[in-house]
């Protein structure tokens, strides 16, 4: 680089690194020089020698991975993960409602890996961040300059007495979440019931969870097929939510109830699974006073979700308050750093943070984490700041869904005001949920959205 | 989805339609030159040939409204609001104006070719 180039490159400091490099292609162009991507952004990488570590290769890895590739030059990045497929988690959904096959959502980890990115096929058994390294299962150990943490959340259907995700498909009982499999056995038990009707029982766990539209979702998806099937009437949906509200949103949370009223949906507060029983198909669930029994013909169960045992034993999550027992990670809400370990990010599901737990929340967050770990090999600061941004087009019948942003201070921010609005059922919404959020995802994971 | 930059806007494209979004994009730029060369070969807008090919173009809108549900797995009695009615125009007018020049200029082709080699 050029003292010159040196010196018009600090003083547009001021301007994210995203525009920067948008500034940059779009002189390119208009100097007529060829648009090969990587030459204008090849002109700021910076160069380093520090050994960077990505636990977990799924969203928020796999987009960290590709941001790091393209913003360094020299750096040693490490990628760990055991395992090899990659799954489109949003996709879930549709497999769950019918309309997609298995395959939609399956691909692979390493075809995502940026050249110059090591993928290493084991996870985390521990994480060290006084020595600054992380043992492998396998117990290697890599030594690392900075941390990235993404390594989602587990899910844990064992702390429901009586449910094993092996009952998925069976006995009534469905399952988004687990996994395509199960998202596909969920649609042959639910569309039998939808066959039927009966008594179909929806709920949400009472911790901090992915996507927290989803459980809504599949209520009205459900809703929508026994409808469409003309065995409405002869069905009873119950939706029992795990606190006082539909949705931690208080102007989403009173759309949703308005349209389960409209829907003829009937919702209990204050519920809590606690254990099911198949052979009898009951749900006991705690209440503010004491347990409920529930019997379902059908039931959509979304288990507890917390951190990854590797994280827990940890010092790395929370240490008091309420994501301690979670076991989140302890990270600035605005700029992802760990607040004891300044080397250490935590980006995507697992980030202690008051919102985000959702892949259009990953695709906002990385680029902050990122920026700031740039800044720093590069002696610079970064101003990026996470406002909370988060986003889940909230299905509310097979052809129609609601765009729903948000942010940490409960406002909307919708992407297209004017255009779509948020909160009303709209079939744009449900196209752009169907052809164009699996796209944008992966191109987010490749680094360019 | 918060900006929608022409870089950002490309990437989604290409992860859409893989292999096919560049034929694709061909397809449509050298329609546009057969059609643009036409019009300057001919100096004028044959007006039969035009009223023809609007009214094969409305098959065409519609052919890319079924399209469209098929790909969506939906249909546009969803519509709930007037982003909807905009996205149904919005379809059906590319699919009307795209097979519309298509037809215009195939069936333009076809006359200037058959008269160079034909009788009349
Ligand atoms: C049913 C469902 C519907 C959803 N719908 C939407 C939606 O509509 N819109 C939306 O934006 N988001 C949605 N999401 C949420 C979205 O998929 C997640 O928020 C996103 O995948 C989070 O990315 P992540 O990288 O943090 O976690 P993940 O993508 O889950 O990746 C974590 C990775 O870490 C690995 N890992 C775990 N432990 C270790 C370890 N110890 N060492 C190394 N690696 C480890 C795992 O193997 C995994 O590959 C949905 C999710 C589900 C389940």
């Amino acid at each position: 680089m050029t003292p010159d180039r040196q010196r018009i490159i600090h003083a547009a400091a001021p301007l994210s690194r995203e525009r920067r490099r948008f500034v940059q292609i779009l002189g390119g162009m208009a100097a007529g020089a060829t648009l090969a991507p990587g030459a204008a952004i090849a002109a700021d990488k910076v160069k380093t020698k520090a050994r960077i570590v990505i636990a977990g290769a799924g969203a928020a890895g796999l987009t960290a991975a590709s941001r790091l590739a393209q913003a360094l030059d020299g750096a040693r990045i490490t990628l760990l993960d055991a395992r090899k497929e990659h799954f489109y988690q949003p996709g879930f959904t549709l497999i769950g409602a019918g309309i997609k096959p298995v395959g939609y959502v399956v691909s692979t980890t390493a075809q995502y890996v940026p050249a110059g990115v090591e993928l290493v096929t084991e996870s985390v058994a521990e994480f060290d961040p006084q020595g600054n390294r992380v043992v492998t299962s396998s117990g290697k150990a890599y030594a690392y300059d900075f941390l990235i943490v993404a390594t989602g959340m587990q899910l844990e259907y064992t702390m429901i007495e009586g449910m094993d995700a092996r009952l998925i498909g069976q006995h009534g009982i469905g399952s988004i979440y687990h996994g395509p499999a199960a998202a596909h056995a969920t649609w042959q038990a639910m569309s039998a019931f939808a066959d039927r009707g009966g008594r179909g029982v929806f709920l949400r766990p009472a911790t901090e969870m992915k996507c927290a539209g989803a459980p809504l979702k599949y209520t009205f998806i459900t809703d929508d097929y026994l409808t469409r099937r003309g065995q409405r009437s002869k069905a009873k949906i119950v939706y029992n939510a795990n606190n006082k509200v539909l949705f931690s949103v208080p102007i989403v949370s009173e759309k949703v109830r308005m349209l389960f009223e409209e829907r003829g949906i009937e919702v209990n507060y204050d519920r809590v699974l606690k254990a099911i029983d198949p052979g009898r198909r009951i749900a006991t669930f705690a209440t503010a006073d004491g347990t409920e029994e529930q019997g379902y013909d059908f039931i959509h169960v979304i288990p507890p979700m917390r951190a990854p045992a590797a994280i827990r034993q940890s010092p790395l999550p929370w240490q008091s308050g309420a994501w301690a027992a979670e076991g989140w990670l302890e990270v600035d809400k605005g700029t992802l750093r760990h607040v004891r370990y300044p080397n250490v990010f935590g980006v995507g599901d697992i980030a202690g943070v008051p919102k985000g737990k959702t892949a259009a929340s990953v695709k906002w967050q990385v680029p902050v984490a990122v920026d700031h770990l740039v800044a720093q090999l590069g002696g610079t600061t970064s101003a990026a700041r996470y406002t909370g941004y988060t986003s889940c087009p909230l299905i509310t019948r097979l052809g129609r869904a609601m765009l729903v942003e948000f942010d940490y201070r409960n406002n909307l921010v919708p992407s297209f005001p004017g255009v779509i609005a948020p909160l009303e059922e709209l079939w744009v919404t449900w196209v752009m949920k169907t052809m164009a959020l699996k796209p944008t995802y992966l191109s987010m994971l490749r680094g360019r959205a | 989805m918060k900006e929608l930059d022409p870089i950002v806007v490309l990437a989604v494209f290409e992860e859409m339609l893989g292999a096919f979004l560049w034929p694709l994009v061909a397809v449509v730029v050298l329609g546009l030159v057969a059609f643009v060369v036409l019009l300057a070969r001919e100096r004028r807008v044959v007006s039969r040939r035009l009223v023809g090919a609007e009214a094969l173009g409305v098959l065409g809108g519609v052919v890319a409204l079924v399209v469209m549900a098929k790909v969506s797995s939906s249909g546009f009695t969803d519509a709930g609001g007037p982003a909807d009615w905009f996205l149904i125009a919005a379809v059906f007018g590319a699919g009307l104006v795209g097979s519309t020049i298509l037809v215009y200029t195939l069936a333009g082709w076809w006359r200037a070719w058959r008269g160079s080699v034909g009788p009349g």
